[in-house]
């Protein structure tokens, strides 16, 4: 085990269909940090925690989980993804359960069903974000707030030391935006390390170490929450740049954060 | 009198054939339709034509020589989805087109007639041979044990292709395995329910599974269970009323497939609509 930094992210350049869509973004999260990603649409969040969990490729910089580049790391398990839900459903039904229960696909062995520990794990993942009630419940017939929390419990579910949600509360209602605040909190507290894109910061603000903000695919801010101005990260009429629009930053549902 | 048919050497291979069409359509059909890739199994059926006619022209078994070709337009088809940005549909339509043209033009210059082709258009179980027997037989093995066995990984690349690939999967090996699943099954249909109707067999018993089903797993099995029923059942009722095997099989799981819908209607309507609990806003 390496005592590196959960993510280490060096002068990266990002280029989506040629044009510029992150220009040398430095980022890193240590362990046990929770770190807000804050911007407008189209300032280049969602790209830049795409290319760090290597779903886009990098055009120049490095990327590094637990201080291997990204291209050599096949630790899977110490890494946990929360994507933006996507809009098209799979055709055929799947319960609460299952899907969590892919969470675990990096810890187990091929042509096996899963253990005693696996099944636990999601269990205690679904719990964790308040779904036990509805966990043989087709997906398909959730609400978005609960589907958010299924893709949480997926994440949650492999254990992971490193934890990066794309907007995860994107839809979920207040009570439950509150409660997964808190256990992003707790996580941290355990020595998680946890990178968070958010809209607005709402009730986890109390538990981020590190704000950083975004702006045309540049870092305009990197500190703590109380030094975050509004105007760094909402749009704004008189908005003065043009706008570099990222198509993975277009989100018809704002999250609450 | 059902035991009767039995006692028909080529009603006994026909029904094994049957038996194996049924399992390992709707095994590798239910990933099909989860990706929303529903005619896949159409469209590899056309490009499957080409293979048979390619057999026919140079006189090798073209049960072979489909496998073999349907195979390559299957890697082919998610190279072209992995790599150009062309649409799944309109893949689809380029296999479709593809498949028939190339089939024609291949067993026109083997100097045989559409006639020929007619028997893996439509299948022509009574008539298949031993050897023929055993491909289907050890072909099917392969497939329904990599796609029971592998179910959790295949599952979570339909499910959820992003996911996936950050877990560690190789997704895109996946995706051609899939596909290559699919083809394979399907040249193992051809014999049973033709080219034509295999992808009936891949996907009907999945839609009518999940009419009543609501997990992932339990649509899978059904499928498999309904899939197994319709052509085992297809064959002996084509048998007792003299029709041809592949329809009668393709008509019995749409049949099955009214009477889940109709019960699934029936039960929502006794229960009163489910409504949601606590929707978030």
């Amino acid at each position: 085990m390496t005592t590196a930094e959960p993510l280490t992210v060096r002068g990266l350049d990002v280029r989506l269909d040629g044009r510029p869509v992150l220009a040398g973004v430095d980022l890193t999260v240590g362990s046990g940090e929770l770190v807000a990603l804050l911007g407008a649409n189209g300032s280049g969040k969602s790209t830049l925690v795409k290319t760090a969990v290597g779903l886009l490729p990098a055009s120049g910089g490095s990327v590094e989980l637990f201080g291997t580049p990204l291209s050599r790391f096949h630790d899977h398990a110490r890494l946990g993804y929360v994507p933006q839900r996507s809009g098209a459903a799979p055709g055929v039904p799947a319960t609460v359960t299952e899907v969590v229960l892919s969470g675990r696909l990096s810890r187990r062995r091929l042509m096996t069903r899963p253990g005693r520990a696996d099944r636990a794990a999601a269990e205690r993942a679904i719990e964790q974000v308040g779904m036990s009630d509805l966990r043989r419940r087709p997906v398909a017939e959730l609400s978005g707030g609960q589907h958010q929390r299924v893709l949480i419990a997926r994440a949650l579910a492999g254990e992971p030391e490193l934890l990066v949600m794309d907007e995860p509360t994107a839809g979920v209602d207040r009570h439950h935006t509150a409660a997964i605040a808190e256990l992003v909190g707790e996580l941290t507290a355990s020595g998680t390390a946890v990178l968070l894109v958010a809209h607005d910061l709402g009730p986890v603000e109390p538990f981020v170490d590190r704000a950083v903000v975004l702006r045309d695919g540049h870092v305009v801010y990197d500190g703590s929450c109380g030094g975050v101005r509004d105007d760094m990260h909402h749009d704004h009429a008189h908005h003065a740049h043009p706008k570099v629009v990222d198509p993975a930053d277009v989100v018809p549902t704002k999250g609450v954060w | 009198m059902m035991l009767e048919l039995l006692d028909y050497p080529f009603m006994r291979m026909a029904l094994v054939a049957a038996l194996f069409t049924g399992l390992t359509a709707p095994a590798i059909g239910t990933y099909l339709v989860q990706r929303r890739l529903s005619l896949l199994g159409d469209g590899l059926g056309h490009v499957a034509l080409t293979g048979v006619a390619l057999g026919l022209l140079t006189n090798v078994a073209p049960l072979v020589t489909a496998v073999v070709v349907a195979v390559l337009g299957a890697i082919l088809v998610e190279a072209l989805r992995a790599w150009s940005k062309t649409p799944g549909d309109v893949v689809l339509a380029l296999l479709f087109y593809g498949g028939i043209a190339g089939g024609v033009l291949l067993a026109g210059l083997a100097g045989e007639s559409g006639a020929a082709l007619n028997s893996y258009l439509f299948g022509s179980i009574v008539t298949i041979s031993e050897s023929d027997l055993w491909l289907v037989a050890a072909l099917g093995v392969v497939v329904l044990v990599l796609a029971v066995g592998l179910r959790p990984q295949l599952f979570a690349v339909c499910q959820d292709e992003a996911h996936a690939r950050v877990s560690g999967l190789p997704v895109r090996f996946y995706s051609i395995l899939i596909a290559v699943l699919a083809a394979v099954t399907i040249t193992v249909a051809m014999r049973t329910v033709g080219l034509l109707l295999v992808s009936a067999l891949m996907v009907v018993p999945v839609a009518t599974a999940q009419q009543l089903t609501r997990s992932f797993r339990s649509t899978h099995v059904a499928a498999m269970g309904l899939g197994l029923v319709a052509a085992v059942a297809g064959v002996v009722v084509s048998y007792e009323v003299d029709t041809q095997p592949g329809p009668t099989i393709v008509l019995l799981a749409l049949a099955s497939f009214v009477v889940a819908a109709l019960l699934r209607t029936g039960v929502l309507l006794v229960r009163g609509r489910r409504t949601p609990e606590v929707a978030d806003a």
